[in-house]
């Protein structure tokens, strides 16, 4: 499907990191801004990080407007990409439900739906009675925090996570990317505050730009380059079912008792748990943010009660204080780095990966990612999603 | 899972405990002169180490008391335990299990929880 390629001696461009948004940005740079002279390395496998870890969900009912056309940008590219990349995406636009729990959780999210329809968004809130329509197997009454309405994108949905990696990794390869898998990135290296190139487990490699898309260890790797960036890294959790007959047909997310599960076409029921309350990089978490989801699964879901789980892995991601991601350049010159995703990643893979070409390409961000600059820790201009990051951060 | 020592009841789940993120961060002396950026590191800012990592805790299902920790979060080996006024150990009384930024430890979470 790809070449495996020895490293060569020098390129216009690394990319560090072969998951979605890494092969994405090699993808959209030589696609768009004519650069070819590229490689991405992987430590392990393509798409055998967060890509490969995520829940697959797909939505960009985010409330503020930076991050709506940040997202949505993404759901328009996630539309036409099964075409653009000539291979199945499995995009299946079967909405996502946002529920609510309690009165705040009511106004929070009302006001959030104007605000994504303001901006052009599809998002819509349904009383209790629609939702059973749409979820008859929810129980919304007889529990402790009843369901009291909802949020809805029908334009969300979920794709084929390995399917965005191996897409963007063919249609890279054949354009004359070097996709480098089993070459870990040691050490970025820089002289009188320049890039210079990769120390990787296959050698030094020489590079103009390096692209540092490596999701939970990016921190790690930018303090080799001396950058420090404002990042935790955590372990979150998901886990699928045994599978069963279709059963629930949209995705329903839940912040306030932390559940959400969509139904995958294997007919596993796929949830996602919470992050670990603490730093860690073991990609495994805690068995007490799992019993959490599970039990607040099987209160909304009494009939999953007795189904059994087939299998449970962690990932880590790297959480930004304001929820929100980085696309950005820093203070050594042809550094760059799209980090930050925390638990949300997956949705943005090909908007990310767009922007950040650019931003690569032109050594200026995009109209669209120039807000997430790494200059928002300092000035104050926060993009606080706390509240549309479904997932406690 | 994490058995976490706490210096004042003993060893407990962790799931007792809440973290409350990187030790010995003192705010800034004279911080109305500081400028955004410093002022920015201070706020936003804080280690991140796949390694040796010093972190607070607190006991909050237990006794409420905070202390601190050095622990591998590569490992989630906790390799010390000491109360909040007593000294930061040096760094270079631990050994990193690590031999690249980014690589893996030989042994994987959890495993060193197998009596040595």
């Amino acid at each position: 499907m790809w070449k495996s390629p020895n490293p060569k001696k020098t390129y216009d461009v690394i990319v560090v990191g072969g998951g979605g948004h890494g092969l994405g940005t090699a993808y959209y740079l030589a696609k768009e801004h004519g650069i070819k002279n590229i490689a991405v390395i992987e430590k392990g496998w393509l798409g055998g990080g967060n890509t490969g870890r995520n829940t697959t969900i797909i939505r960009s009912n985010y409330l503020w407007n930076e991050s709506a056309y940040l997202y949505d940008h993404s759901i328009k590219l996630w539309e036409n990409l099964s075409q653009e990349l000539n291979y199945n995406m499995m995009f299946s636009q079967r909405g996502v439900m946002n529920l609510a729990h309690n009165e705040h959780d009511i106004k929070e999210m009302k006001r959030r739906v104007s605000a994504n329809r303001l901006n052009g968004l599809d998002t819509q809130w349904l009383e209790t009675k629609e939702i059973k329509k749409l979820v008859p197997i929810m129980n919304t009454d007889n529990l402790r925090y009843p369901v009291l309405g909802a949020a809805f994108q029908p334009r969300g949905g979920v794709a084929r996570h390995d399917a965005v990696a191996w897409g963007f990794a063919m249609r890279a390869d054949e354009m004359g990317v070097d996709i480098i898998q089993n070459c870990e990135a040691q050490s970025i290296k820089t002289r009188s505050g320049k890039v210079e190139g990769v120390k990787t487990s296959k050698g030094f490699i020489r590079a103009k730009k390096v692209a540092v898309v490596a999701s939970g260890h990016t921190s790690v790797l930018a303090k080799t380059a001396g950058v420090r960036l404002p990042l935790q890294s955590r372990p979150l959790q998901a886990l699928v079912s045994e599978p069963i007959k279709p059963i629930i047909n949209t995705v329903v997310m839940s912040n306030a008792v932390h559940a959400y599960v969509s139904q995958s076409d294997k007919g596993e029921l796929v949830i996602g748990a919470g992050t670990d309350g603490y730093n860690s990089f073991t990609q495994r978490g805690g068995y007490d943010v799992i019993e959490e989801t599970v039990r607040a699964i099987v209160e909304l879901y009494p009939i999953f009660g007795k189904m059994k789980m087939l299998r449970q892995w962690g990932g880590i991601v790297d959480i930004c204080p304001d929820a929100s991601p980085i696309i950005s350049k820093c203070e050594v010159k042809g550094l760059y780095f799209n980090c930050g995703w925390g638990t949300g990643g997956f949705k943005a893979t090909p908007g990310s990966a767009n922007v950040f070409a650019h931003t690569v390409a032109n050594d200026e961000p995009h109209k669209i990612n120039a807000p997430f600059n790494l200059e928002r820790f300092s000035d104050g201009r926060l993009i606080d999603e706390h509240g549309a990051a479904a997932v406690a951060h | 899972m994490i058995l976490i020592n706490c210096p004042y009841c003993g060893e407990r789940d962790q799931s007792e405990f809440s973290n409350g993120g990187e030790a010995h961060v003192a705010r800034p002396e004279n911080s109305e002169n500081l400028n955004d950026k410093d002022w920015g590191q201070y706020v936003f800012y804080r280690d991140n180490p796949k390694g040796i990592f010093y972190e607070r805790w607190v006991h909050s299902h237990g006794c409420r008391k905070w202390f601190n920790a050095v622990r591998n979060t590569s490992t989630d080996e906790i390799l010390k335990i000491y109360k909040l006024d007593e000294k930061q150990p040096k760094l270079d009384r631990f050994t990193n299990t690590l031999k690249t930024p980014s690589g893996e430890p030989k042994v994987g979470s959890g495993n060193f929880t197998v009596k040595k």
